[in-house]
């Protein structure tokens, strides 16, 4: 397990390296930074001492090899717009987005599970052609028309849900600013997590029936039929611990995907995650913080694939994890 | 231990005391809540002119005259001024003000403040013609300029004066307190002490402000709110959303497919003012011959409805322009309007020798003016009908000023609104032969050169009287118009929306779009 994550880390490093080179030869194809921080009417003899000043006039190596050495001490560059360092506005902005998805993902566990088990017992059951209607509807139609529906309903029409922001939030351990203890925080995260739940859940009930009905035509759920146990016993312990394999793969990676792209969700309800960070700099060309942003996913991919593999060995013992000879 | 218990009893009574205090105190207190697309970049007020800044200068500091709505002077902190010789002004300053660090405010101030606007990047450009101002006394100030300058009013509508001494001296990091630095931590982008109505009293960049009312403000006759908490919402959906369901008092720009709802709604108002900023296309003639043909750019204007994209795609919330000044600008010819004639335009191009018309590049930005793009789609497709076909190519503006800097296209976009408030500027910017020496014509990608314009120009710069100046003016826009020497769309308007709590609104805003919220009466 050690020489595992010893070797994980290393291709994090390399992860990363992979994409700020990348994100770096990029940046230029974005705009021009400098246009962002100065009115119209400012001279081009201006602008230029102002890129020279910045460095933004040297040649593409030497400005990454700054950057590279820079990084190598935990220095991702300065954001042009926040003119504090890319890595702590990340950081500050990391806790709304974890927030929205720690709720998007326990709403989805909660209902996905019984929904999607339930639809593989009994497949032909009404209920279950519903949810199974339904979840077609929810994926099919876009998280931002979705969250828009929403604010028309429940802040406009109705008045009971605050339509944008994050609300009164408080600080825990130090700088980590969080909306889940307050009930004002908590009314927010509402509409913002069932719009992010509205398009994951779906994909989670169809996977979860899907394995599972496969699992439950399979030898030993015969032989277990036949020994005569208990069919919860059968449901719940032999057949659906083997549906979960798949799911955790594809959990893994959907909660990365959550994480970079709550991006249309955030927009729509003003939530200063790091999608709505990322939106902005592209928007504004803050190429520095455009790269952090990008070092940072790369970052937080490679360790949710890690955990989802040690995870992975821990409920399928047959799977061993790979460096583990 | 006696002691000590009754100490914590009285504390207890104490604290509790301040508690309904200040519950009773909040009650009363008029919170406002502001919307607008995107917050102020920086607590300092020259650190970027925008009109975020701008707007922000307004609330926290005090200029020293003020555009009025109807485009004249009112006194702010200079009680009144007079020319005394072409190129001097002087300026009686207003007494016992103070500024939010208990700091008097004196001429001293004013004459620093004008020497930092020098030294900002942004500004720099705008106070150019001014020399240094002579202090006569505490409250009374010279503003003189290098030459005879008639636009000195409008200029020092932008000297917003900052307390000299709060802003003196080094830091904790031992960078002066007055550096003005764009991309990193100064005293001045994280601390502010101004004359204004509002100070900040809380501000987490791109999230939320908290202005609260300043108890020593000099204007006791101003509005009545005592906080406003401004929040930065960016999608136009959600912004009109958050009014509606009365999160929030007020919003700003109001996007265009929304008006209608908006009127609709009882518990909300709309308010609309043409504004100055012209969105015009320019014809570049370097890289288009058929361009320097004046019949095939009058064709052009003649071919394009701007009328009809006014009614379609703005909804009617913009005026159709055939010049570049609006109404109330001294260049505004009221006879100059548009010429949409599509006959006319097809026998202008059968003039030039184009009857079966050619093909042309063009583009715009997709993210910078308001329906942008739709109206750059809208234009091809009526160049079509003259047989121009257009190989249109949008962007959003990050890109955007590239390409346009680039000369990218053979058409190119862009709108302007003058900061100075004044005709000749659009035309120093967009139309002047270009001359990286001098700076005019920045932005001239059509290349249009004409030395007469240029003459009559630099002559209104140095023109104080106010009827030469304005004759002048009008020639260089009637020259321009017969010229065809850009294609003119509308001037955009401008848009507010707000609860019908907040009494007086339509006071509040103007045509600069810096709406003076110290004003504001609400219930």
């Amino acid at each position: 397990m050690f020489a595992f994550i010893i070797r994980r880390f290393f291709q994090a490093i390399f992860v990363m390296f992979l994409i700020s080179l990348i994100g770096f030869s990029i940046q230029h194809q974005i705009g021009d930074p400098i246009r962002d921080l100065v009115g119209i009417s400012v001279s081009k003899a201006e602008r230029e001492a102002l890129r020279d000043k910045l460095g933004l006039n040297d040649p593409f190596l030497v400005q990454y090899l700054r950057f590279i050495k820079k990084a190598l001490h935990g220095d991702l560059g300065r954001s042009f717009f926040y003119k504090k360092p890319a890595v702590e506005v990340i950081l500050s902005k990391a806790p709304a987005t974890l927030e929205l998805v720690f709720v998007t993902s326990i709403l989805v566990i909660i209902f996905s599970i019984p929904l999607g088990i339930y639809c593989a017992i009994f497949p032909k059951k009404i209920i279950s052609r519903l949810i199974m209607g339904i979840s077609i509807i929810g994926v099919s139609i876009p998280v931002f028309l979705t969250a828009i529906m929403l604010i028309y309903i429940f802040s406009i029409k109705l008045g009971i849900m605050p339509s944008f922001g994050r609300g009164q939030t408080v600080h825990i351990f130090g700088y980590w600013d969080s909306g889940l203890f307050t009930l004002d925080g908590l009314k927010h995260l509402v509409m913002p997590s069932i719009a992010l739940t509205s398009i994951m859940l779906p994909l989670f009930v169809r996977l979860i029936r899907a394995e599972m009905m496969e699992v439950l035509e399979s030898e030993y759920i015969r032989f277990a039929w036949a020994k005569g146990l208990h069919p919860w016993r059968i449901w719940l312990v032999h057949a659906f611990k083997n549906t979960l394999l798949p799911v955790i793969t594809v959990g893994g990676v959907q909660l990365g995907s959550l994480i970079a792209f709550t991006i249309l969700t955030e927009t729509v309800f003003q939530w200063q995650g790091l999608g709505f960070l990322f939106v902005e700099a592209v928007e504004r060309a803050d190429t520095t913080l455009l790269v952090a942003y990008l070092i940072f996913v790369g970052f937080v991919f490679v360790c949710i694939n890690t955990i989802v593999d040690i995870i992975y060995g821990l409920v399928n013992p047959m799977v061993r994890v790979i460096g583990k000879k | 231990m006696k002691e000590e218990k009754m100490l914590r009893k009285l504390l207890t009574l104490g604290l509790g005391l301040i508690f309904c205090l200040g519950l009773s105190i909040s009650a009363y207190a008029k919170t406002l809540r502001v919307a607008m697309a995107s917050d102020p970049v920086s607590m300092d007020p020259h650190v970027q002119l925008s009109g975020g800044m701008l707007q922000y200068s307004h609330l926290v500091f005090d200029p020293l005259i003020r555009w009025t709505k109807d485009m004249k002077f009112e006194p702010r902190l200079a009680v009144k001024w007079e020319r005394i010789s072409p190129t001097t002004v002087r300026f009686y300053l207003r007494k016992g003000v103070k500024f939010h660090s208990g700091n008097p405010f004196t001429a001293k101030d004013v004459a620093w403040t004008m020497a930092r606007l020098k030294k900002s990047p942004d500004f720099k450009g705008l106070f150019e013609p001014f020399a240094e101002p002579k202090i006569i006394d505490d409250y009374t100030i010279d503003i003189i300029t290098k030459k005879p300058y008639p636009l000195l009013l409008n200029m020092a509508t932008y000297i917003f004066p900052m307390d000299s001494k709060f802003y003196s001296g080094k830091d904790k990091n031992g960078q002066p307190k007055d550096a003005i630095v764009k991309t990193g931590p100064s005293f001045a982008n994280s601390h502010e002490s101004g004359t204004g109505k509002y100070y900040v009293a809380y501000r987490e960049q791109g999230v939320k402000w908290i202005f609260k009312a300043f108890k020593n403000y000099w204007d006791k006759n101003s509005g009545n709110v005592d906080e406003i908490i401004l929040t930065p919402i960016k999608n136009d959906a959600t912004r009109v959303a958050a009014l509606l369901s009365g999160d929030v008092d007020f919003i700003m720009p109001v996007p265009p497919q929304d008006y209608a709802r908006i009127e609709r709604n009882p518990k909300v108002q709309l308010i609309t003012m043409p504004g100055a900023r012209i969105i015009t296309f320019q014809l570049n003639q370097k890289r288009r011959p058929e361009f320097a043909n004046r019949k095939v750019r009058q064709a052009i204007v003649y071919a394009i409805n701007n009328v009809g994209i006014v009614k379609k795609i703005m909804k009617g919330k913009a005026t159709a322009a055939g010049q570049q000044s609006p109404e109330g600008f001294l260049g505004h010819v009221p006879e100059l309007t548009p010429r949409y004639n599509l006959q006319k335009a097809r026998q202008l191009m059968k003039e030039a020798g184009y009857p079966n018309g050619f093909e042309c590049s063009m583009i715009a930005p997709n993210n910078r003016y308001v329906n942008d793009e739709k109206i750059a789609q809208a234009v091809a497709a009526m160049l079509a009908k003259i047989k121009i076909k257009v190989d249109l190519k949008t962007m959003p503006k990050a890109q955007y000023w590239d390409q346009f800097d680039a000369r990218a296209a053979d058409i190119q976009m862009i709108g302007w609104h003058p900061d100075t408030e004044d005709s000749a500027n659009y035309t120093e910017f967009l139309l002047m032969c270009p001359d990286p020496k001098t700076g005019y014509g920045q932005y001239n990608s059509g290349n249009y050169c004409n030395p007469t314009v240029d003459k009559l120009i630099l002559q209104a710069q140095t023109e104080t009287n106010v009827k030469k100046r304005k004759a002048i003016l009008q020639k260089v826009e009637r020259i321009l118009y017969n010229d065809a020497a850009f294609v003119p769309l509308h001037w955009q308007h401008l848009s507010w929306a707000a609860s019908k709590k907040l009494k007086n609104v339509s006071d509040i805003v103007n045509k600069q779009n810096f709406p003076y919220f110290g004003d504001l009466i609400m219930d």
